[in-house]
């Protein structure tokens, strides 16, 4: 059994491995003692550049690129669908929400998107541009299958 | 990539195409597209959500030992193929770059030291500091002066084992799990209505309700797949209404047809005017009522939950009696809520007559099959027990409960807050099954079943979560174990009692985790614990449908689970030092056994061999101990609750299923409980028997409207509530690591009405300070953003390691469930 070992990924331990020498270690903190708080950081801006990114995996729902700031998504009107609709894409450009997003619970696709997926926000999240407080060290599968490969196609 | 616009990606894509079209070389990466199966093919295991209480099933790919991908389950009754954004997320809860790998203990120049660094120590050193502070306060002070902390999100067999070895093994009741922050209210109403705990209904009723009544929730938050399955209904079948209430304004309003905002507390009187209006119109089911149920005055005036010197608690009447009550007839609770007129309960709560009628009338009209859910908002509450009942009183006045779509239901905000805190009985009154320590006969079955002499299992009632704070605070528990969850950031009132209890130099502090959190931070003893699907575990959600994982990866460095931990401490203790010579005297052959001999190796636990686990799943424990632990704990503990209306599956069938609903009899879950036909432990002839009570008949309450602990006055005039956001689970310790999370939602902000804003010269951005009178934080204003609170509350989520909100509230509690109000407290804004 193979196993990745974290140190060929080369990801740096940034504030962890720092923090450790001391008293406060509660990373996301940085550095504050508990009973005590500096100023709360600016508001940040929401990322709104309409560059797609990278999926973790094929699985993950996209982030939106774009603010939607004071869109109606309600009871009467859903305003994403204005441009993400199977028929809105010729005109919009954006990309169509996906296929899986036309089936009901029993996997049986409808003549229109399913209601089960009409809350757009519950997987779709806009981006802000603050910086992550802890660096996260997931590997993406495809340095994953680099890795096994490298190891003459070896599997799990 | 700055300033490069939609459009320009546009023009690239279109280049590209026609560099293909002309017959150009396609970019190496596709040439290179890996698809020897050898190579790609990922392996996919079932788990259970991490997250909410819902109880989603999720599949898991791993590959090299790594999780790379997860999506939700299709297979699953639950989810059908649905996570919310946290739960895509999964993949990378585990990996924050901060992860625990070593026990890290306070030292100065190499020795413990209260006030000293936090230095990697091994295991072994660990468990000696441990041994001997814990030996110490036995010694001393005896069972009483130690304490455990855990939580709704230890697996099955971890709050099992934390139970057994806190109320059996050091014979101290002192042990509550973070449930009791979340669901004792709800536990509480249950066992007062139907004497069993856990919802009579399940997740079925979302496909067949004509109406939802959502009460102080904000499902398409908290519970957003559960939301998927209200927003189908809804959209699908054009009849049903959706009717939500809250003290603010939030993202569940948006599928509303009748919105509702009130003021804080006032939920109680709404209830009361329902019932009130359901007898005044002739809809009461006067047959079910007469044959079901029976009605009871709950004794008034029952306090706080605060230090007994407070002045509050000096002036009620009733605080030591705070669960009592006496029958009364049908006609007099009539007359007991006919104060609650139409006109009172606009003037109190602030909701227009009309919208208040229409929710009425949904519970009035025989034709409606009405679906009330509540969380937070109904158990949060300083009388988190009496609103519970009385939702369940306008079901029963009805008789719209215990059949599909007609129900009323109790929502749980962790993964196993039933699973493991309320069916193991990790409370410090509880034990497993709905036993309670309080009862002879109780501790007496659990020796039994735990193959313990009798008098092991004390029978006083331990520290909840708020007191365990206090008597850190006061020196009285003096050694303490937090384990999955993150109280210093969660407790109420962290300035005048958790940070003090926690520093108190008397004190010895371990807390384990994953990630150094606010509360390890606060401790003397860090223990890095594996988490998630590190370990094999077990969940039990909301519906009362328990699921199983497997371990599917290892976790890092020296990180070992909470059961791994529990059981590997026991070791260190032999009878002779924990329990009292009577009890030894009188059952010689427990002399010199360790509490890992007679909790865990005791012929039960331990008689699954480790060749019965999985061959192709790791099991570090098990693999530790040599035997199949999990196996052995779960087996154990089910015989509890087989043939007591609580009865589990075997422990194998859980692996193969997307989870099963209990009570399981003769290899069926069940749907609708105390219905003839849906629940095997109905009386054949009874139609429907609510037989955790005696003479199987419900209880309907009349309990009044009584005011909160503290309201907003000159020197605090806005209403603080707390909670959570739909990117973030409950303290954020595992999503404020995934960046994607974070930067969705990176900050707890306060969120303000705009004219309070205004008439206070803030814009949205301005720092202020959230000001009561315990502690203050420093956020920012939000006007504009998803929660709208009315003029006179503020919103601030409590997600946010840097600005701990739980410095400013305030720890009231209900009087009978011991819970806080983290939905109501006084404070004041000012800017920076």
């Amino acid at each position: 059994m193979k196993h990745l070992r974290l140190a060929i990924l080369a990801a740096p331990i940034l504030l962890a491995s720092a923090a450790f020498a001391q008293n406060q270690v509660a990373t996301l903190r940085n550095t504050a003692p508990l009973d005590q708080q500096g100023e709360a950081t600016q508001i940040p801006g929401i990322v709104n550049t309409d560059i797609r990114q990278v999926r973790n995996y094929p699985d993950q729902p996209p982030l939106i690129p774009h603010k939607t700031d004071n869109y109606q998504v309600d009871l009467n009107s859903n305003k994403c669908l204005t441009c993400h609709s199977r028929t809105a894409v010729e005109v919009s450009q954006a990309p169509m929400i996906s296929v899986t997003h036309f089936m009901n619970r029993e996997g049986q696709t409808l003549g229109a998107v399913s209601p089960r997926r009409y809350f757009c926000t519950q997987c779709h999240v806009v981006q802000t541009n603050a910086r992550p407080l802890v660096e996260n060290e997931f590997v993406d599968v495809d340095k994953v299958l680099d890795y096994v490969h490298s190891k003459q196609g070896g599997s799990d | 990539m700055t300033g490069l616009t939609r459009r320009d990606a546009i023009k690239a894509q279109a280049a590209a195409a026609a560099a293909l079209a002309a017959g150009l070389p396609v970019p190496a990466a596709a040439q290179n597209l890996v698809t020897d199966a050898n190579v790609t093919e990922l392996k996919w295991s079932k788990a259970a959500c991490r997250f909410c209480g819902t109880g989603c099933s999720i599949m898991v790919a791993t590959k090299a030992g790594r999780v790379v991908a997860t999506h939700g389950d299709t297979q699953a009754e639950v989810n059908r193929g649905l996570n919310c954004v946290k739960g895509y997320f999964l993949s990378k809860i585990m990996y924050g770059a901060d992860r625990l790998t070593t026990p890290l203990l306070r030292k100065t120049g190499g020795e413990y030291d209260k006030n000293g660094e936090f230095t990697p120590v091994s295991w072994d050193e660990a468990f000696d500091i441990m041994a001997e502070k814990w030996k110490k306060t036995l010694a001393e002070k005896g069972p009483e002066g130690i304490g455990m902390f855990g939580s709704g999100q230890w697996t099955v067999w971890e709050g099992y084992a934390a139970s057994k070895l806190m109320k059996a093994g050091f014979r101290s009741n002192n042990i509550d799990p973070n449930a009791r922050h979340c669901m004792a209210s709800a536990v509480g109403g249950f066992m007062r209505t139907f004497g069993i705990d856990e919802p009579m209904g399940c997740y079925d009723d979302f496909e067949n309700a004509d109406a939802f009544v959502l009460w102080g929730s904000n499902m398409a938050e908290m519970h957003p797949i559960l939301w998927t399955r209200i927003t189908d209904r809804r959209f699908s079948h054009p009849h049903v209404k959706v009717a939500v209430l809250s003290t603010f304004t939030h993202r569940s309003f948006d599928l509303a047809d009748i919105p509702a905002v009130f003021t804080p507390q006032t939920d109680m009187v709404i209830l009361n005017y329902i019932a009130n209006y359901i007898i005044q119109n002739d809809a009461v089911h006067k047959d079910f009522v007469g044959k079901h149920v029976n009605f009871r005055r709950g004794n008034t005036d029952i306090g706080y939950g605060l230090r007994p010197e407070h002045p509050l608690e000096q002036a009620a009447e009733n605080n030591d009696k705070a669960g009592g009550s006496e029958p009364m007839s049908f006609e007099e609770f009539a007359e007991f809520v006919s104060e609650y007129t139409l006109e009172k309960a606009e003037e109190m709560s602030g909701v227009p007559a009309e919208t208040l009628e229409k929710i009425a009338k949904l519970y009035a009209d025989p034709n409606t099959k009405v679906m009330s859910l509540w969380t937070m908002g109904a158990n949060q509450h300083t009388r988190g027990v009496w609103t519970n009942n009385l939702l369940y009183n306008i079901h029963l006045l009805t008789g719209k409960i215990s059949t599909p779509g007609n129900s009323p239901f109790s929502l749980t905000g962790q993964p196993s807050a039933c699973g493991t805190a309320r069916e193991v009985g990790t409370f410090s009154h509880r034990l497993p099954a709905d036993m309670v320590v309080k009862n002879p006969e109780h501790r007496a079955y659990a020796e039994k079943i735990w193959k313990l002499p009798e008098g092991t299992v004390p029978g006083w009632v331990g520290s909840h979560a708020v007191k365990q704070n206090r008597d850190l605070k006061d020196g009285k528990i003096n050694c303490y174990w937090v384990q999955v969850n993150n109280n210093m950031q969660a407790a109420p009132n962290m300035m005048e009692e958790g940070l003090p209890g926690y520093r108190n130099p008397d004190n010895f502090i371990v807390v384990s985790d994953a990630y150094p959190t606010v509360t390890a931070e606060a401790a003397d003893l860090i223990l890095p614990a594996a988490m998630w699907v590190e370990k094999e575990g077990a969940y039990g959600n909301a519906e009362r449908r328990t699921q199983f994982w497997y371990q599917l990866v290892n976790a890092p460095g020296e990180s070992k689970s909470d059961l791994w931990q529990l059981a590997e401490f026991s070791k260190r203790f032999t009878t002779d030092e924990v329990w009292p010579a009577e009890i030894l005297d009188a059952n010689p052959e427990y002399k010199g056994k360790t509490l890992f001999e007679v909790l865990f190796a005791n012929g039960k636990v331990d008689q699954y061999e480790l060749s019965e686990k999985a061959r192709e799943y790791g099991n570090h424990e098990s693999e530790d101990f040599g035997f199949y632990i999990q196996k052995g704990l779960f087996e154990e503990y089910a015989e509890f609750g087989r043939g007591k209306a609580h009865d589990l599956a075997p422990f194998d069938t859980y692996h193969e299923v997307r989870g099963l609903r209990w009570p399981v009899v003769d290899g069926k879950e069940t749907q609708w409980r105390f219905k003839e036909g849906s629940d095997p432990y109905v009386k054949p002839g009874s139609d429907y028997e609510f037989y955790g009570k005696p003479d199987g008949k419900a209880v309907i309450f009349a309990l009044p409207y009584e005011p909160p602990a503290e309201s907003p006055d000159d020197e605090y005039p806005m209403w603080l509530a707390t909670g959570r956001v739909l990117e973030h689970w409950h303290s954020g310790s595992m999503t404020q690591r995934v960046p994607e999370l974070y930067q969705a939602v990176p900050d707890a902000l306060c969120y303000m009405h705009p004219d309070d804003a205004k008439a206070q010269g803030f814009r949205r951005g301005t720092e202020v300070r959230v000001i009561s009178r315990r502690g203050e934080i420093r956020t920012r204003i939000e006007t504009r953003g998803r929660n709208k609170p009315p003029k006179g509350l503020v919103f601030v989520p409590w997600f946010d390691a840097r600005r701990l909100i739980n410095k400013v509230t305030l720890d009231a509690t209900d009087p009978i469930s011991k819970q806080t109000d983290f939905k109501k407290c006084a404070v004041r804004i000012e800017a920076v």
